[in-house]
């Protein structure tokens, strides 16, 4: 491989997979705390609402999801979205409903009678979660969301399909050019588990930093090859992060 | 732009091949990822470091890479080493060989949820390794493990899709030829997208009742 496809495609490639991880990420982070704090509310119509929209969005395939947002959303709604951002938006409203099974099985997992605290000092709905419920679930939830970061790390893959210039996509144009698929394919493969290895080390650290916060230990950062967090059964037999079903009620509960 | 029937009905002779592609490429990668997962499972146990080190290696390398790439490889690399394969049996080796190291840790869960008891009077009784596997160890873990691999099959479900990059006719690729002939590409991407979710969450409803009953 000769160095201007390096600098002309796979440099920019890396950079705009991590682009894409980083905002669907923002962009799912935010609606797995919406929709997962939403299947906790008191209103059955607010659960409803919420249980439809994890159900819908982790029912379809996300390649699915993003054709239908670049082909029939446009002539459905009038305006098209720049194919960064279709792909953004897809993958972040995906990966988002898996992650709300993840909030709210953490949320839950937290005693009840922390949240019975909290009435009797009458503290507002809001006041309870802020102050109450998500100091103790979020170190919960941050080994399965590093695990689902993974996943959205490889779903960024899929844009390539849609022709915007990821890794993939620039591991098929050298594949073009030079005729030799097995390098730039390795390569390519090699890149994405580098990005993976050092995201789950990311997260590994600010697990450390909630954990601290609330007087609990924790892991060191770097230790041992492994990206998945370790296999306990609790929470390997009940796969949070794919697939269609199980609640997870009891897997979040005593990890760590 | 309007809903047209008339284009949901030209596209079900299609749809309805689509459907088949992808249940074919679904059942295959499903067989090929639950035998290939528990070989890696077993071989997380060997007694030597030798194995259970590469073994970990390369499953950890599958798991946290995508497969998208994955079927790429073994799409252009395959043929290069003189290895020929068809569009969909490429596609269900990758998904299967992609999968199995899912299933692999969750055999790995449902062989360590076998209380150690177990594989003492498997040693007191002085049986073979063989026996003590197939005839002690797994069926107590298989149990346990049942749902868990449901849902990694509606997770394969939810990514034949993907085949169609390497031109597999299954259900996306079904529709997507059918909006460029027709240029409507509305109906057929929908009607997709609701057969996924049509297929998937009673899927997932049977699975949250088969765990309540194995495994509790």
């Amino acid at each position: 491989m000769t160095t201007g496809l390096w600098e002309h495609w796979v440099l920019p490639g890396i950079w705009i997979t991590i682009q894409l991880t980083l905002y669907s990420a923002a962009l799912a982070a935010v609606v797995a705390f919406a929709v997962g704090a939403a299947r906790t509310h008191r209103s059955k119509a607010v659960r409803f609402l919420a249980g439809f929209y994890t159900e819908i969005f982790r029912g379809t395939s996300a390649l699915v999801l993003m054709f239908w947002m670049f082909f029939v959303l446009p002539p459905l709604a009038g305006w098209q979205l720049v194919p960064m951002w279709a792909a953004v938006l897809a993958l972040g409203l995906s990966y988002g409903a898996y992650g709300a099974e993840i909030v709210r099985g953490a949320l839950n997992a937290v005693s009840p009678a922390q949240r019975e605290a909290g009435v009797a000092l009458s503290f507002t709905p809001w006041q309870r979660m802020r102050l109450i419920l998500l100091p103790q679930a979020v170190p919960e939830m941050i080994p399965p969301f590093s695990n689902l970061l993974i996943e959205l790390l490889k779903g960024t893959a899929l844009v390539s399909l849609l022709g915007i210039g990821d890794v993939s996509f620039a591991a098929y144009l050298v594949r073009l050019a030079t005729q030799d698929s097995a390098q730039i394919y390795t390569i390519s493969l090699v890149i994405y588990f580098v990005l993976a290895f050092l995201l789950t080390r990311g997260m590994r650290a600010l697990e450390r930093k909630a954990k601290a916060g609330i007087g609990q230990k924790s892991e060191p950062v770097f230790k041992g090859l492994s990206l998945r967090r370790p296999a306990g059964r609790a929470r390997e037999l009940e796969p949070m992060t794919r697939g269609g079903g199980a609640s997870m009620n009891a897997g979040t509960g005593g990890a760590s | 732009m309007n809903w047209d029937w008339s284009a949901v009905a030209d596209f079900l002779p299609k749809f309805w091949d689509g459907v088949l592609t992808t249940l074919q490429a679904l059942v295959l990668g499903s067989l090929i990822s639950f035998t290939l997962g528990l070989v890696w499972a077993i071989a997380f146990r060997a007694p030597t470091r030798f194995i259970r080190w590469p073994v970990g290696l390369i499953t950890e390398f599958i798991r946290n890479t995508p497969l998208l790439v994955q079927l790429f490889f073994l799409y252009f690399v395959l043929p290069e080493w003189g290895i020929q394969f068809s569009a969909l049996t490429t596609g269900v080796i990758a998904i299967g060989l992609h999968y199995s190291t899912y299933t692999a840790q969750v055999y790995r869960a449902g062989i360590d949820a076998v209380p150690a008891g177990q594989w003492e009077a498997a040693t007191a009784l002085s049986l073979p390794a063989r026996r003590t596997w197939f005839a002690v160890i797994l069926p107590q873990a298989f149990r346990r493990v049942v749902p868990a691999l449901g849902n990694y099959v509606v997770a394969m479900l939810k990514d034949t899709p993907l085949l169609m990059s390497i031109g597999v006719l299954e259900l996306l690729q079904q529709a997507r030829l059918e909006g460029a002939a027709t240029f409507q590409y509305t109906e057929p991407l929908t009607v997709v997208g609701i057969a996924f979710i049509v297929i998937a969450y009673p899927a997932s409803l049977l699975l949250r009742s088969l765990e309540r009953r194995l495994v509790r």
